[in-house]
């Protein structure tokens, strides 16, 4: 044999080999062991507040289903009985270093799925990235509705409902609970301060539409304050705010910008002279302890972190102490969220292996999700908006108390509104529905 | 009037925050022709050392003025650590190289010293709120003021006249602007540029430091909470001409007063407005409001 044809048959052999060897190992993987991609802010002003508590819910979760130690209905060992490996990555960055990643975690690291993302940005650039590589990515924490009223998605979920019921339930709360019978005279009444980017404008106006609801005779003010993202100084917008004749101020402020919005105004007595609304400021309760003034109403995006953390569901009990156990920190809302799309996605790899019979493809396990209803820490969760893509909740609000005796924080006079309260029937879109005067709506 | 008074405060407060980090920056510029990106990392090394010790302070309930000697302090051992460090063993090899490439080092130090508060002080906030949370707050023109953001007004106009009378009036600042200007005629006069580098680079980080110790007990305090500050900074000094001491202070009220105008007024154009005063200023005069004149060589 010529030394040129040895060298094609050997090298033709080698390639060959390589295919097999690596058919092989993916076949014997997928089947013992997958890999998940877990991205949160593990750095930056929203890793402390936010993105570690994430991923702490997430790694507790993902130990405890791998163990088969985490209680029913998620007893059963593994993810359609493999082990899943987690890979956690920082969502730090902003969207095209965040949509790179993605594409390296797939195409590289030939990931089974993705969980998790906290910023409304960086989900509106990884959705239409997720759907081209045709990769399930659960969503965990992001709330801007466009995400799905905009298109629909193919392989992107998500466990976390969006900011529509937030902001409506606080709407509804201030309504209802705060100015039962005291509302007298129309005028000026609420504006807000929230962050200038999809997450705060959308929050924002879902409550404004709300508002103008539920409290028709209420005027908004005309200078909403929106400072940046991470802006950190917020001296001037609390002397604008306070000079604002408006009574009520909303504001879905999330990470370190709350915190620091809480400490400056907390000196300059804003929250005496003002009714805060927060809808997702809870990791401050616990952070600033009896400092963290009292009589904020209080959101947590769903029945999850401050406002559940007495609650006896028994998959609440094991969460919370387990958590406290490992971390030595009470779970935040979170927390919570990245454990619930983890807990989602087991039940649809199970839900999925056990219709085939075998180990599930991707397709199996999305049809498995879509539409799914799942039991989370102290509810049922549905996806049943966004083509079966997006789930809707109940969300709670409460308002904040220091309790001396107890030496912790909590919140009084707690109301839960259902998920049929505060989001539009399926294929509607919230700000027509909300425009139409919210029809089919069931609160009671 | 009681919109005003609360204008021209709020903007008096944020001008005095932007002085302070800015002046370092612009010093540095100044005397080096370096553009140290890593400037932030002197604001929040100062930021994080402020913020460990009046917690611990705070906790055990030392006297209040112990939180102020620690804000001086934390500020005076970062950008003395920090500015030797990065001086000696980094930037005083690279004095000559192309002023891109420095830029591009101070750019991978402030990285790199990101990642060490990482590592150092983790990822959960720190909130040192003691000191702002003793002075409470102050009624002025019908508004509640924190009265420790005020004290920070107070703090520029110290720092301005210490910079004002260190360079008009001793030795060592005439011997800083001899270098200002002409840096080869200063060592052939027989000034040591080495040394006033490395001091003027250490100084530039306390000054850093100082605005992040400072600020430290009215924010969250977590990794890469520096970077807009130093993007807000650049804004700044550009504005005020690069290098310029008094343009440093003019480009900072200017930006506070305009901002807190547009806050007030027009809250979607707040972030827009710095930046389009910044273009206006550049169309008009491209140095700067305040640049330093250059000798011309022949």
């Amino acid at each position: 044999m010529k030394f040129g044809t040895m060298k094609t048959v050997s090298s033709v052999f080698l390639t060959f080999l390589f295919v097999i060897g690596t058919l092989f190992t993916t076949s014997v993987y997928a089947k013992d062991r997958i890999k998940v991609g877990v991205v949160s802010f593990l750095t930056g002003p929203a890793g402390g507040p936010f993105g570690i508590p994430a991923k702490q819910g997430a790694e507790l979760v993902i130990d405890a289903i791998n163990a088969g130690t985490m209680p029913a209905p998620y007893n059963k060992k593994g993810f359609a009985g493999a082990t899943l490996d987690a890979i956690y990555s920082d969502e730090s960055g902003g969207g095209t270093k965040q949509v790179a990643l993605f594409r390296d975690f797939v195409q590289k690291q030939n990931v089974d799925a993705m969980i998790g993302y906290i910023s409304s940005g960086n989900c509106m650039a990884i959705g239409p990235v997720a759907d081209e590589l045709k990769m399930l990515t659960v969503f965990s924490t992001c709330g801007t509705p466009r995400l799905y009223e905009e298109k629909l998605r193919s392989h992107v979920f998500r466990t976390q409902a969006n900011a529509v019921g937030d902001s409506l339930a606080a709407a509804k709360y201030i309504a209802d609970e705060y100015f039962k019978g005291k509302m007298t005279t129309a005028g000026k009444m609420y504006t807000g301060i929230n962050q200038n980017y999809a997450w705060g404008q959308d929050s924002y106006k879902f409550f404004e539409l709300g508002m103008k609801v539920y409290m028709p005779s209420a005027v908004g003010s005309s200078k909403p304050q929106f400072p940046k993202l991470f802006a950190g100084q917020y001296g001037t917008e609390i002397s604008a705010l306070s000079l604002d004749k408006a009574k009520v101020v909303h504001s879905s402020f999330w990470n370190g910008d709350w915190e620091a919005f809480v400490l400056q105004a907390m000196v300059r007595g804003f929250f005496k002279q003002k009714i805060v609304v927060s809808s997702v400021g809870g990791s401050a309760v616990d952070t600033l302890g009896k400092k963290f003034p009292d009589g904020v109403i209080m959101g947590t995006r769903g029945l999850v972190g401050l406002n559940v953390r007495d609650n006896k569901d028994p998959l609440n009990t094991w969460f919370v102490s387990e958590y406290k156990k490992r971390y030595k920190a009470w779970p935040l809302g979170p927390s919570y969220q990245y454990a619930r799309s983890v807990m989602a996605y087991k039940l649809a790899m199970d839900k999925a292996a056990a219709s085939a019979g075998k180990f599930p493809t991707q397709d199996q396990a999305i049809s498995a999700m879509k539409g799914m209803k799942f039991k989370s820490f102290v509810d049922t969760i549905e996806f049943t908006r966004g083509g079966g893509h997006q789930a809707v909740h109940a969300i709670s609000y409460g308002i904040t108390k220091y309790n001396k005796a107890k030496g912790e924080p909590e919140v009084e006079n707690l109301k839960t509104y259902a998920a049929s309260c505060i989001y539009p029937p399926a294929g509607v879109k919230s700000e027509d529905w909300i425009n139409n005067g919210m029809p089919g709506r069931k609160c009671e | 009037m009681q919109f005003l008074t609360t204008v021209l405060l709020d903007g008096l407060v944020y001008a005095s925050y932007l002085f302070i980090v800015s002046l370092g920056l612009t010093i540095t510029f100044g005397v080096m022709k370096i553009l140290n990106v890593a400037h932030g990392s002197f604001y929040a090394w100062g930021a994080y050392l402020a913020s460990i010790a009046i917690i611990y302070l705070g906790e055990n309930e030392y006297n209040s003025m112990f939180y102020y000697f620690s804000i001086f302090m934390a500020a005076i051992v970062a950008g003395l650590f920090f500015g030797f460090i990065i001086e000696r063993f980094i930037l005083r090899k690279m004095y000559g190289e192309d002023i891109h490439l420095i830029v591009l080092a101070t750019f991978g130090i402030f990285w790199i010293l990101e990642d060490l508060i990482l590592i150092v002080f983790g990822a959960d906030p720190l909130m040192p709120y003691y000191p702002a949370m003793e002075l409470g707050g102050l009624e002025i023109a019908g508004v509640y003021q924190g009265v420790y953001s005020l004290t920070l007004s107070g703090l520029a106009v110290v720092v301005a006249f210490i910079c004002w009378y260190f360079l008009k009036k001793t030795k060592w600042g005439k011997l800083l602007q001899s270098v200002i200007f002409d840096r080869e005629v200063s060592v052939s006069m027989g000034i040591n540029v080495t040394n006033v580098y490395l001091i003027t680079f250490i100084i530039g980080g306390m000054l850093g430091a100082l605005g992040g110790a400072y600020v430290a007990p009215t924010i969250s305090i977590s990794p890469g909470f520096a970077i807009d500050v130093v993007v807000m900074s650049f804004a700044v000094v550009v504005i005020g001409g690069m290098g310029s001491v008094p343009g440093a202070l003019i480009g900072s009220l200017m930006v506070g007063m305009i901002r807190a105008f547009a806050v007030h007024q027009a809250p979607v154009l707040e972030l827009f407005i710095i930046y389009a005063v910044m273009a206006i200023v550049l169309i008009i005069k491209p140095q700067g409001l305040f640049a330093p004149p250059k000798p011309r060589k022949i």
